[in-house]
């Protein structure tokens, strides 16, 4: 293993003896690690996408484009495709609003406030695995929630994770408890830098509150939208943590997202060349989007 | 804006309580409304914590009540199991090398890119950045072959060292940016003084970065807590399981038994909680501070 900064690291302008000696001794460690575990991998996962192998010996069966071909055509993935892109919509259009809304109603100085906010922050701390497991139980027809509901209503219990047209549901429900704090929290923080003179000037000339808040509490949020809105959708793109432990890409492989998609079909049967393929996939629309929006969106802030 | 602590009152007075004040009626509905969604928000932890205590046939009958008996064999069982305190000290041992290897790396390296100009700084700063671009998950599989094939597999360090590697990116980009921020007469005088960087780095940038480092540690450390998807992949043996690995081969082994799972769940997040609880100014400060100025 090599590590790359020895081609680059020629001293020029005022560095002294003093100054090589820190790069060398300080630089090296990161880039080190850096590129064995990140860098490397990452080429070998477009290497390996060519070719059939199941992770022993050296990859030799070179199969050009075959992995992709046979990811258009694959039902599951394609189904995890429009499931990542489901929870992205309900992360723009549901989760986002929501936490705008509920930042409104606890920066201010209601009662409490600190204590809302922590409590709205708390599903953010748990791991996806637990929160996944919670709400498993929550929609348990024969015990959470859902029974309690069919209970209520005299009728058979239940099982949403087990109903193939509306178990993903639970899924999106799970990532809107859980993260809709974190935006709440981003909202909050901008809020509380808007100056309140704007605020108190257009009321004094007349505005109503939903001219302020659309004139001006809005625009001025807007950095913190579009950061919120860059971490729904690189959060959504690379969910897997909750698929497990609430419905294992069940039933009938319904729930499954990109990166569960690779775990059971790519990691648990060995299929080194195929999972790589998915990665590859997930890289494009990961690089992609963030370069496209930081260079459209994000350009000022 | 970065610097206003979410949880803490705002010190400047936001719009809601500008101009006139709202009709205490308002307030109420408000206050109610709250109340709800905290609520809705609350349930599922609190009913996970309470049918720990249950009877399976109670936690059947009334999922979302008091136990009709309280249970505590359920909690203590787990308590006093080794299982337990071995999923949570290997979560503890692996999330503190992360941190502590993320921030060592992280800091020498935003401090080379901060005060040292040379050829390909840019490049390579660049080149580090792209950690910040894709997730753990794309690159899983190779990644695994190469945690294989240097002996790594079933190791701590096998989920350590690309834990740290992928903390890097960001532990960098905040670092850098932090250290740039000190006023540069203070390196001026300090090499005056014939201070070295070395010196310079361990006495004055060190110190003078609390706040920043403990964001970095914060955030490397929540995520390995939490993480799930690579020790899934490096671990085979049980008794090197962090607490999200346990968690679900406790649920794999018990699928039949809610009221054991749910005490089980209970007792693994609780650590985090109680952190939260204790530290929740720093804990959420860290947490968006980080994303913010990532």
């Amino acid at each position: 293993m090599s590590t790359p900064e020895s081609a680059y690291v020629v001293p020029v302008r005022r560095m002294s003896a003093n100054g090589w000696a820190t790069l060398v001794v300080f630089l090296p460690p990161a880039l080190a690690i850096f590129t064995l575990f990140v860098a490397l991998p990452m080429t070998e996962a477009a290497w390996y996408g060519f070719y059939n192998w199941n992770g022993y010996g050296q990859p030799e069966k070179f199969i050009g484009l075959k992995n992709y071909q046979l990811l258009t055509g694959n039902a599951t993935f394609l189904r995890s495709l429009v499931n990542n892109g489901l929870i992205i919509a309900v992360s723009l259009l549901v989760q986002l609003p929501l936490a705008l809304g509920i930042a409104m109603m606890v920066a201010g100085r209601i009662v409490g406030a600190a204590w809302f906010r922590m409590i709205f922050f708390l599903p953010y701390i748990l791991a996806d695995v637990a929160a996944g497991l919670i709400w498993r139980f929550m929609f348990d027809g024969g015990y959470g929630l859902s029974s309690l509901v069919t209970g209520a209503l005299g009728i058979a219990p239940y099982y949403l994770l087990a109903d193939k047209t509306w178990a993903f549901s639970a899924v999106l429900i799970v990532i809107l408890w859980k993260y809709f704090g974190f935006h709440m929290m981003l909202y909050v923080a901008g809020l509380q830098s808007i100056d309140k003179s704007l605020l108190e000037a257009a009321e004094m000339d007349g505005a109503t509150a939903f001219q302020r808040f659309w004139h001006i509490t809005l625009p001025l949020l807007g950095p913190m939208i579009r950061l919120s809105i860059f971490f729904s959708v690189v959060g959504a793109l690379q969910l897997f943590d909750v698929i497990v432990p609430l419905t294992g890409g069940g039933p009938f492989e319904t729930t499954n997202t990109m990166v569960s998609f690779l775990y059971y079909f790519g990691i648990t049967r060995m299929r080194v060349g195929f999972g790589s393929a998915v990665g590859v996939v997930l890289f494009i629309i990961c690089v992609t989007f963030a370069f496209g929006y930081r260079r459209i969106f994000m350009r000022d802030d | 804006m970065t610097e206003s602590n979410p949880i803490a009152p705002p010190l400047v007075a936001t719009h809601e309580s500008s101009g006139r004040k709202p009709s205490p009626l308002a307030g109420l509905a408000l206050l109610a409304a709250l109340i709800v969604i905290a609520g809705a928000v609350l349930v599922p932890i609190v009913a996970t914590a309470l049918n720990g205590f249950k009877q399976l046939g109670d936690l059947q009958s009334h999922p979302f009540s008091l136990p009709e008996t309280w249970v505590w064999r359920n909690y203590w069982n787990i308590l006093a199991s080794v299982r337990y305190w071995q999923v949570l000290g290997n979560s503890l041992l692996i999330a503190l090398l992360t941190v502590a290897l993320t921030l060592a790396l992280s800091s020498m390296a935003a401090f080379a890119f901060a005060h040292l100009k040379f050829f390909g700084d840019r490049f390579l700063l660049s080149y580090l950045q792209l950690g910040l671009l894709f997730p753990l998950a794309t690159a899983i599989l190779p990644l695994f072959i190469k945690i294989r094939d240097l002996g790594l597999l079933d190791s701590y360090w096998g989920v350590v060292l690309p834990q740290v590697a992928f903390s890097l990116a960001m532990g960098v980009l905040l670092l850098r940016n932090a250290f740039r921020q000190l006023p540069a007469e203070l390196l001026d005088a300090a090499m005056m003084d014939g201070c070295g960087y070395f010196r310079y780095f361990f006495f004055i940038t060190l110190p003078l970065s609390g706040p920043i480092l403990s964001t970095v540690a914060i955030i490397s450390f929540v995520s390995s807590w939490n993480g799930y998807l690579l020790p899934l992949v490096v671990f085979n043996s049980e008794s090197r399981y962090p607490w999200t690995l346990g968690l679900m081969a406790y649920q794999g082994q018990y699928s039949t038994s809610w009221q054991l799972v749910l005490a089980f769940i209970t007792l693994t997040i609780l650590p985090a909680i109680l952190m939260f609880l204790l530290a929740q100014r720093y804990i959420v400060a860290g947490l968006t501070a980080g994303a913010v100025k990532g």
